[in-house]
């Protein structure tokens, strides 16, 4: 049993996830996670799918997807790995301002700064508009007041705004 | 519930000036995510600033609330008017209120929200359902403080954030509970 990771990066149109998703069922995959977004409007997908094909069969098999050019498909084999478990207290980061370079390195450099992890992050560009939302792993050990205030440190010096939430959730 | 009968028998008639259409400013504008002055109710200049929300709000298709951070005045005043909306349960129709807070709140629930001043992007924002509300009317400075709930609660927590210097951006609930909007090219 191996693990791929697949990606499929392009010209958005509509069928290119029912023509990826019927050649891994075709090769016998099951498909596990799977995110796809469009990125200024073209299409990104990553999969991660387990099972008997080598990453060169399932390469040739979407091949088709990427002949006229207007797509790229990769396939890798992933080391087997047990996923980490959330270790620390979950968090919800939000920036946003005028578009500038440098602005997901300066805050996320300070995440990284006090040992948390980005579990997933989205920034998005409309307009003049920049914003980043990224949900955090933060070590229990972490003053995530001093983060905060660190946090807000760098965002006034980028000119941006920021706030730091904990993550909620109800337990149903 | 019940609602406030001074706030529901309130209009902009009340104010005694005509309100003039504003600019309305778009994120990543400061003053949006500035925390807002109070204000004197019973100023000229504050009643003008009411009548001129209500007026933009009424010219803006689809608008049910308006803050005045959102026409470039950091200061604490907002009008809604949810009264025509599909989600509204009880309301008080066409309102302003100035220094207003949310004293009580209850029953969270999550909807997608979007925003004149964030033209191309909604997102998803947990907020109580039902709120007690205290501000002050503009013109008398009346202090009132008003139950709401379901659609207006959403309304009245969406305008008190931009008093506060805050966009839906900022409550909401993750990385994947923001969309762009569909755009024609
Ligand atoms: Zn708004």
């Amino acid at each position: 049993m191996t693990l791929l990771a697949i990606t499929v990066l392009g010209h958005d149109r509509p069928g290119i996830i029912a023509g990826t998703t019927d050649r891994i069922a075709g090769l016998g995959l099951n498909l596990e996670d799977s995110t796809m977004t469009l990125l200024r409007g073209h299409f990104a997908m990553t999969l991660v799918c387990a099972g008997g094909a080598s990453a060169t069969e399932v390469e040739e098999a979407l091949a088709p997807l990427a002949a006229d050019g207007s797509l790229t498909v990769t396939v890798r084999e992933l080391p087997d790995q047990q996923p980490q478990g959330l270790v620390g207290t979950q968090w919800v980061l939000t920036v946003h301002g005028g578009d500038r370079p440098g602005i997901v390195s300066a805050v996320i450099g300070e995440v990284a700064e006090v040992g948390g992890n980005v579990t997933d992050l989205t920034t998005r560009l409309a307009g003049e508009l920049y914003l980043l939302i990224a949900e955090l792993d933060l070590p229990a050990s972490v003053d995530t007041d001093a983060l905060a205030v660190a946090l807000r440190s760098v965002a006034d010096q980028l000119g941006v705004g920021v706030t730091l939430r904990p993550a909620e959730s109800d337990e149903l | 519930m019940t609602t406030h009968p001074r706030v529901a028998a309130w209009s902009e008639a009340d104010l005694d000036v005509v309100g003039r259409v504003r600019d309305v400013v778009r994120a990543p504008a400061r003053v949006l995510s500035t925390d807002g002055g109070r204000v004197d109710p019973t100023a000229p200049e504050v009643v003008q600033l009411a009548a001129d929300l209500v007026a933009t709000m009424r010219v803006s298709p689809g608008c049910v609330g308006l803050a005045a951070p959102q026409v470039g005045e950091g200061v604490k005043v907002f009008c809604v008017d949810v009264s025509a909306h599909p989600k509204t349960r009880d309301h008080h129709g066409t309102f302003v209120l100035c220094n207003a807070e949310v004293v009580e709140s209850s029953r969270n629930e999550k909807a997608r929200e979007g925003c004149m001043s964030v033209p191309d992007l909604t997102g998803d924002v947990k907020r109580p359902s039902r709120v007690v509300v205290r501000g002050q009317l503009p013109g008398t400075g009346e202090e009132v403080v008003l139950e709401a709930n379901a659609f207006e609660a959403r309304a009245l927590q969406h305008e008190i954030d931009h008093c506060d210097g805050l966009l839906f951006l900022d409550r909401a609930a993750g990385a994947h509970a923001i969309y762009a909007r569909q755009t024609y090219l």
